[in-house]
Parts: C-alpha cells; structure tokens; sequence
C-alpha cells in the first residue's frame, strides 16, 4: 500500500498555470505537494532568508533561533565575532539542538536526547559514549568520524543589521541579491543606526503564506481595507509615491513621499474639507516626528519571498512569515526603535505601534483578510485571481494603485519552482 | 477600606468591566480609566524582558475613546464576541486609596460561524484609584501569557 501511495502522489501533475502574469490560480494556495516543492525550491532555493537582527547576537556565544521555512535554524556569534547559521537539527537522531529563542551558549550546544554536541558553527564536536563503555564494549564503529556528520549550515550575510541566512551554495551574493535599489531603501531606514526591539510578537494567520506577502505588496487594497486614515481624515493630499519592482519581480518597495512644493495648497485644502464627524480624542497618536531628511512617511519593502521591513510614519518594524502548512503562517512581528532615541521619540514609536500588529488600527485588517481568501476558495482550485490592476507586467510604477508587485512576486516564485 | 472591602471592590470592579466589554457596550470601557492613564496589552515573554512597545499601548483616556471609535467606524473584521473569565483579584498592596492588584483571566472568542478558541490567558496587573465612591484604573496592564494572537485583536482584552 505505501509504494502505491508513492507512485499516485509522485503520478499527480500539477494542473497548468494560465498564461501570462495576470492569472493566479487557487490552487497554489492549497495543495500539499506545492507546499512541499516550495520548501525545496524555495526556501532552501538559491534564495536568502531574513533569520534575525545583528544585535539579537551581540556577544561572542549569543543565539537566536529562527526559521527558514518549515527548517528551524540558530543563529550564533562565533569566535572574532563571526556570524554562522545552522540548522536545529541533531545530526544522529534529528532532534532540535536548542530549545531557547535567544540565550548565550559560550559552550556551544547539547543535544537533550543523547548528548551530541555542537561548537558555535554548528560542528560536531562530541558524542556521548563514542568509544562505548569502559570494558563492556559498544560505542560507535571505528571508523565513525564526527566531522562527516552535523546539521546543514548556512551561508550568512548582513546588511545594515539585517541578518540573511541561504541553504543554497547557488545562490547569489547578498548584495546582488537584493540589488541596488533594494540595498539603498533599507539603508535609508536602518544604515548606521543601531535598533533597539521594543517588542516582538507572533499573529497566527489562518492562511496559506503567500496570500500574505501578496497582501503586503498590495498597495491597491491600502486606503480601501484599511479605513483608518480615512475616516479620521488624516489623509494628506500634498504626497507622491510609487510602486518599484526589482528583483526579478520578487522585492517591492511601496512608498508615499511628501511633496513640498505642495505644502501650503494642501493644508489650505484640508481645512476647507474637514466635514467629517470623526475625529480623534486625543490626535498625539500622529505627532510624529522628523526622522527621514527625504520627506518618506510610509515605506514597505519587502524581500522575496517572506521579509518584510515597514517604515509608516515613525513606526519602524520588521516582520517575517513563517509557512506552517498549507493553510496557516505564522508572522513574526520586531517592533524597532533606535539607540538614540530621545523619550519623547521613544514616546512617539509606543504610540504609533499602536498602528501595527494584530490591534494595529492600519494593519488588523491584514490579519484575517487572507482567511477570507482561504475559506473562499476553499471549493475552486481551479479558478483564478485576476491580478490586472495597473497593467499587465511586473514593472514599477507611480502609481500605487497597481498590482504589479504582486505580478513581480509570482514571477519569481514561478521561476523558481518551474511552474 | 479594609481588607475584604478593598477585595471585594476590586472583584466587582473586574466584574463591571468585563461584562461592559462581553455584552458589546465597548463605549463605556474608557470611562473605568482615569483620564490620564496607561493601558497596555502586552506579552509575558515582552514583559519580562522590560520591552516597551506594546500590542496596545493608550496612555490617556482619550486613547481608548480613539479605540473604540476605530473599531465602529473603520476597521473591519468579522463578527466576533469575548466571554471573560476572571479569578478572584490578590490584592498586591493598597495605599491610602490606591490600590495595586494582579487578576487572572481567561478570554474565550466566539466567531459568528460559532467557532469559540480560548483566544487570550494571563493576568492584569492593575493600580486602582478611588475617585468618589468609584473605583478606576489608573493603569491596567495586559500581560497575556502566549506570545501569539490567533489573527487579529480588535476589541480590548
């Protein structure tokens, strides 16, 4: 009965992708074997992963645990404070390496269940009982060599703090990876700075991963869901902005920018429109404050396939989405602020987290909008999204009334996974 | 007040509010805080590590008015109710009439399809004030205990 299983999974073809960039069809968002395939060809693909921030390991023998995927990693600091990866995978018997998110391990790491241990690079050093016990025989054969055997590690990169981890030897340089454009927006938020997390926390999301990240590059769907700038009219008039695409499709940046040349038409115009009955009680929610000299007062960039970096005003945070099954993922939320902070920054960072997160006034929304999404397509895989708002490529625009961030995002992932 | 007043105070007070907040007349949560105050919802893991941001984070009355307003007016979510299940308060230590005070609570959510989680656990650390003959919170600390909120946290804990 197994090999028959076997032989119907390995049998079953993936049904065919419509044509172009501007059908999505439901099924990618709900079958097994696609999910499967991603962890492969995405996820441990020619592809870097965000897995923690550089302070989250400050010291030599600090860690933080992470995942890519499905495959939960550690990161550590090594000696002369080098950064390495590896998988949280026992070499003998698979067990998790570590149990802790974060910690300092100056000895490296021991395996509960048998004792294998492992250096701050993930190298196994040590193996309970290896030459078996003093005169009763057992232990391993002979010619069992620690140094053939230990998790898989991974290639490490950092920019501006950020740190990135790859399975893939394949892939890229970071750098490159990114590419220039990518490389300068996260500077502009992160670059010299040193953060300081002022929380994190995890929303479960009842959907699959990628409606998500679809959800993220949509800037189409910003002022219709999220009604909160709206109805309190804290809209502004006098702003640009724009949708770029780089990456092969795969990061976006979305960003809105004051415009001064047209600062005083706008002001003049908001107060002639303030007809609304809602306002807020205590409007200090919004008193920002200056911290970008470019005039951007919301940039959310992502990297592909799962990382997130938000700038909105003076809330600063980074998030990243961790698949669990078809179905569900997990959404990591740091909340930021800087070294340098003065209290009242600090203050204005407290406040404004109140827009973010799963309470997040222009992000709550986000948390369940992709359950709506999975539960209504339940019944058609194979039917299709219609993704032709802004055109019909993946190009960038200035526009954010475009989905073409998202066309960007499938064709990279359709690349990869040879869909 | 004596011991068992102030306990007994403090429990009815905990009732009140929960059962402003379960039978969806959210309009009279503000008023159990003093106007200037400190509201938070946050996690174990993020508080004790002395982390300042929060879930939630109000630190005037107005705050929570703001909050309230949002959830009728502007955010979306599916229909959904709390039932709150609370232990009996300790009192950690009063001071003239103030009062500091640790709860446990459950919070069950109900979807409209009837789905029904045990959504939120954990304790409120409170300080409570006198004002008159009520008592308010001055500051009411949401410490839940799973770093996880099952898809979005709309009305208040």
């Amino acid at each position: 009965m197994p090999d028959e299983i076997a032989t119907s999974a390995a049998q079953a073809a993936l049904p065919s992708w419509p044509e172009g960039l501007t059908r999505i069809p439901y099924w990618v968002f709900q079958r097994d074997d696609i999910y499967v395939r991603e962890q492969a060809h995405v996820f441990r693909g020619p592809v870097w992963h965000y897995l923690c921030l550089e302070t989250d390991v400050p010291d030599e023998g600090s860690f933080r645990t992470s995942f890519i995927g499905d495959a939960p990693v550690i990161v550590t600091r090594g000696a002369g404070g080098k950064l390495h990866a590896f998988e949280n995978r026992c070499a003998h018997r698979g067990a998790l390496i570590c149990l802790d998110d974060e910690g300092k391990a100056k000895q490296g790491f021991s395996c509960v269940y048998h004792a294998w241990s492992y250096d701050l690079e993930g190298n196994l050093n040590g193996v309970a009982f290896m030459r078996g016990m003093k005169g009763k025989g057992g232990g391993m054969p002979p010619d069992f060599k620690m140094s053939d055997h230990g998790p898989r590690k991974l290639r490490v990169a950092v920019i501006h703090g950020l740190v990135f981890g790859t399975f893939s030897a394949q892939a890229s340089s970071l750098e490159e990876f990114l590419g220039d454009e990518i490389c300068a927006r996260i500077a502009r938020v992160l670059e010299g700075r040193k953060p300081v997390v002022l929380a994190r926390y995890t929303q479960a999301l009842p959907n699959n991963w990628k409606l998500y990240i679809e959800n993220v590059k949509d800037s189409y769907h910003a002022s219709i869901l999220h009604l909160f700038f709206t109805t309190f009219e804290l809209n502004r008039l006098n702003y640009t902005g724009g949708v770029i695409v780089e990456g092969d499709g795969g990061h976006h940046v979305s960003f809105n920018q004051l415009d001064r040349s047209k600062v005083d038409e706008a002001y003049s115009k908001q107060n002639i429109r303030s007809e609304s009955d809602y306002k807020l009680a205590d409007p200090s929610l919004l008193h920002g404050f200056e911290e970008f000299p470019d005039g951007v007062t919301l940039q959310i960039l992502t990297v592909f396939p799962t990382f997130v970096l938000q700038q909105i005003q003076n809330s600063i945070a980074v998030r990243q989405i961790v698949p669990r099954g078809p179905g569900h993922s997990d959404l990591h939320w740091t909340i930021l602020g800087f070294e340098d902070d003065t209290p009242d920054q600090r203050l204005v960072r407290l406040k404004q987290a109140n827009l973010v997160g799963p309470a997040g006034y222009i992000s709550m929304e986000d948390g369940c909008v992709g359950g709506f999404v999975q539960r209504g397509v339940a019944g058609a895989p194979d039917h299709s999204a219609i993704l032709e708002m802004g055109g019909r490529d993946a190009v960038s625009s200035e526009s954010r009334v475009t989905e073409g961030g998202l066309r960007g995002f499938w064709k990279r992932y359709r690349a990869l996974m040879g869909i | 007040m004596d011991t068992a007043s102030r306990f007994l105070a403090v429990a009815q007070l905990n009732a009140q509010y929960a059962s402003v907040i379960d039978n969806d007349r959210l309009e009279q949560w503000p008023d159990f805080f003093t106007p200037q105050c400190l509201y938070r919802i946050t996690t174990a893991g993020n508080f004790a590590r002395g982390y300042e941001a929060s879930i939630v984070f109000a630190n005037s009355r107005g705050m929570l008015v703001d909050r309230v307003s949002a959830l009728r007016t502007a955010n979306i979510y599916e229909r959904q109710s709390y039932r709150h299940i609370m232990a009996a308060p300790v009192i950690l230590g009063a001071q003239g009439e103030d009062m500091r005070s640790e709860t446990s609570f459950a919070v069950v959510r109900i979807m409209r399809d009837g789905a029904t989680i045990l959504f939120a656990s954990g304790r409120y650390l409170d300080a409570i004030v006198q004002d008159g003959s009520a008592l308010m919170f001055r500051e009411r600390i949401v410490v839940c205990d799973s770093p996880r909120i099952d898809t979005l946290l709309a009305i208040p804990l």
